[in-house]
């Protein structure tokens, strides 16, 4: 019997961070009444973990949970990417699933020429880009005028900055589509650009929302200083606020930028026009959207050089168009990921 | 008299006024974006919708025709109803999926394990990448139905048990099982956030007492992060109401630029919706903000309790006066 107990004290590793006295103590008061039950404790403490430390099967539940759903995120896109690459007879053979036959690299081939790739590719860097840039800019400046000033009617306007972002999209885009109309910047950069530089970009709302929470946190003493020191309103924004506001900088600028490059239906209505001629603007993601007809006349105009259109291509022009925010994506990964961290939404 | 307290108010205010006259300033270029392309095109859309508009060469030719446009959407348009019923029953299926699965992917990314990174950027990948257009590529090629799951027989089996329309809501929601996933990157992250933010003493004070990991969770975790609960609904209401998968949306933007429909039947269609996503939006909001905490519920109790106590006792003071007042004049009466 007391042989039994020294063993199951010596085999038990696991409770050693408890203390050994507590653990000793736990133990002699379970073990004690028979090995049948030591084991059992044992056990039990072994899957489920003790309090201070994780069991391995606990453990092991949270990695299988994690793998199973990880491998549901990455479905779609592990399907794009093998669907992409298969041949047409692959396609056909019930017997291949996920590895293609052989690489075949046509179907990127032809979608890219189907889509114009490097010359919408440049497009939509533009499209994306230089919105996103006034964005950063005008949505710092007014977060700014709503964190660090007080004036009359700030929570009203407060508040129709939140109602702006509640109201579906589809309300306002009629009559402003009639009004780029009226003013002439329709169907060209300039019906992002405008709004842009207004504080109403894509989703403005809420980057105004960061750059306010972001600003409120700055030390009020730290720009007052600077005011004695004798900067300005404006020199104070330039020289204090904005070094210290570099993280919300590049949330905003990495969202806007992915949010403009997703946004498909505003930029076919404002900027590339419903009938695009050859040489308008035009950005990746239309040019998916459209991609049957797109794809149909561009093979028409090549005759016999482009094969006719399978799940294959359709797949490969869709990797095409998420290709450049993916690597963007994996090389920039920690600023994604920490961006709910640095934007404090969470802080109060 | 205005004039006389004029240069007072002045003289006290001169460096806070200068200072809000700077706040205008910095916010100047967002209210002239807000009264340009909000304010002016909300009421420049709702015009819009209580009149039949037709495009012609020389431009947009309106006529009057009252609220006609808005009946037209319940008595006439098929489509409209169908299309709201359908978003009705899979939102307000989707809200609850898709929260309660953010929490538990938050819970599993706290726990300490290894490449706890990579995957945090599995689950956030879906948000860089999921736009309208390669969503409904994935949806067209059935990619977007988890693999392992027999989804046919999972319908036949709802179509058993529930009500067809109710049935046919939950199957799709299992069909695009992933696509509903996808939509919880970002609210993964804020809980994410939300949970580390915690105290860890909390749980160690739990654990003293005897609390287990069940119970912390009802007790710590979810009360705590509970504003972050109403915040990531409504972002999650949100963001289903505006995606280019939604079948109303799609519906307005044909309407928009169909022959018999036209910018005036579109407003009125784009109100409508608007009132509808408001409404769920306030319902969402009402749910969860309406249970308050049950120490701060006790409390308000115990504060009514202790008014109704001195109304009391201030009602038995004033009659105990009014006696008094009333035995004095009697008394008085007796003495003359």
């Amino acid at each position: 019997m007391k042989r039994a107990v020294k063993r199951a004290v010596k085999r038990m590793p696991l409770s050693k961070m408890a203390g050994q006295k507590n653990a000793a103590g736990t133990q002699a008061a379970t073990i004690v009444p028979s090995r049948k039950g030591a084991f059992k404790d044992r056990f039990r403490k072994f899957l489920f973990g003790t309090k201070d430390k994780e069991g391995i099967g606990k453990q092991t539940v949270i990695y299988v949970l994690l793998i199973c759903i990880g491998f549901v995120y990455l479905y779609p896109l592990l399907y794009m990417i093998s669907k992409s690459f298969m041949p047409v007879e692959d396609l056909i053979d019930s017997s291949i699933n996920w590895l293609p036959s052989r690489p075949f690299l046509d179907n990127y081939k032809n979608a890219a020429k189907s889509m114009d790739f490097f010359k919408t590719l440049r497009d939509s860097i533009l499209i994306a880009g230089i919105p996103t840039l006034l964005n950063v800019v005008v949505c710092s400046f007014v977060g700014y005028g709503f964190a660090r000033y007080n004036f009359k009617g700030k929570k009203f306007m407060m508040g129709l900055l939140l109602f702006s972002f509640i109201i579906p999209p589809q309300i306002t885009m009629m009559p402003t589509y009639v009004l780029y109309t009226d003013i002439g910047i329709i169907n060209s950069l300039k019906a992002f650009v405008i709004p842009a530089l207004l504080g109403q970009g894509l989703k403005a709302q809420i980057f105004i929302l960061i750059f306010y929470q972001f600003f409120r946190q700055v030390p009020q003493a730290l720009i007052e200083a600077a005011k004695i020191d004798g900067a300005g309103h404006f020199k104070a924004f330039l020289k204090i606020a904005i070094p210290s506001a570099a993280p919300a900088i590049l949330v905003v600028f990495l969202f806007s930028i992915v949010w403009y490059w997703n946004e498909a239906y505003l930029t076919q209505l404002y900027v590339v026009g419903q009938y695009a001629t050859e040489d308008a603007l035009s950005s990746l993601v239309v040019e998916l959207k459209n991609f049957e007809s797109s794809y149909s006349s561009a093979s028409s105009v090549a005759g016999s050089q482009m094969m006719d259109i399978n799940e294959s291509i359709k797949m490969a022009g869709t990797m095409l168009s998420i290709l450049p925010l993916l690597i963007m994506y994996f090389v920039l990964q920690r600023q994604f990921v920490e961006s709910v961290d640095r934007t404090g939404i969470t802080g109060e | 008299m205005s004039k006389e307290k004029k240069p007072k108010k002045r003289k006290a205010g001169t460096l806070t006024k200068r200072e809000a006259r700077m706040g205008y300033v910095f916010i100047l270029p967002w209210m002239i974006g807000t009264l340009l392309l909000v304010i002016y095109p909300l009421v420049r859309s709702f015009w819009f919708s209580l009149n039949k508009i037709k495009l012609t060469p020389t431009g947009m030719k309106m006529t009057w025709i009252n609220v006609k446009n808005y009946t037209d959407i319940f008595l006439e348009d098929p489509d409209f109803i169908t299309n709201l019923q359908s978003y009705l029953t899979e939102t307000l299926l989707s809200i609850p999926v898709i929260v309660v699965f953010a929490l538990i992917i938050a819970m599993l990314l706290n726990e300490k394990i290894h490449l706890r990174g990579f995957f945090r950027l599995i689950f956030f990948l879906p948000v860089i990448i999921a736009s309208g257009p390669v969503m409904n590529q994935l949806v067209s090629q059935d990619a977007a139905s988890i693999p392992a799951m027999n989804v046919t027989m999972i319908t036949q089996l709802l179509n058993e048990y529930l009500p067809r329309m109710f049935a046919e809501a939950v199957a799709s929601v299992f069909s695009n099982m992933i696509m509903i996933l996808w939509y919880s990157g970002v609210q993964i992250l804020i809980f994410l956030a939300a949970i580390q933010k915690i105290d860890t003493s909390l749980y160690e004070a739990a654990k003293i007492d005897g609390g287990s990991g069940w119970e912390c969770f009802w007790k710590i975790t979810l009360p705590t992060i509970k504003p972050m609960l109403l915040l990531n609904a409504v972002y999650t209401v949100i963001l289903l109401s505006n995606n280019e998968q939604n079948s109303i949306i799609t519906l307005i933007y044909d309407t928009m630029f169909s022959v018999n429909g036209g910018y005036g039947y579109a407003s009125a269609m784009a109100w409508m919706y608007a009132v509808i996503v408001t409404l769920i939006i306030g319902v969402v909001a009402l749910l969860l903000i309406g249970r308050k905490d049950v120490y701060e519920r006790r409390a308000k109790k115990y504060q009514r309790e202790l008014r109704k106590q001195e109304r009391l006792q201030r009602q038995i003071r004033r009659r105990g006066m009014r006696n008094e007042k009333s035995s004095e004049k009697s008394s008085e009466k007796n003495a003359a």
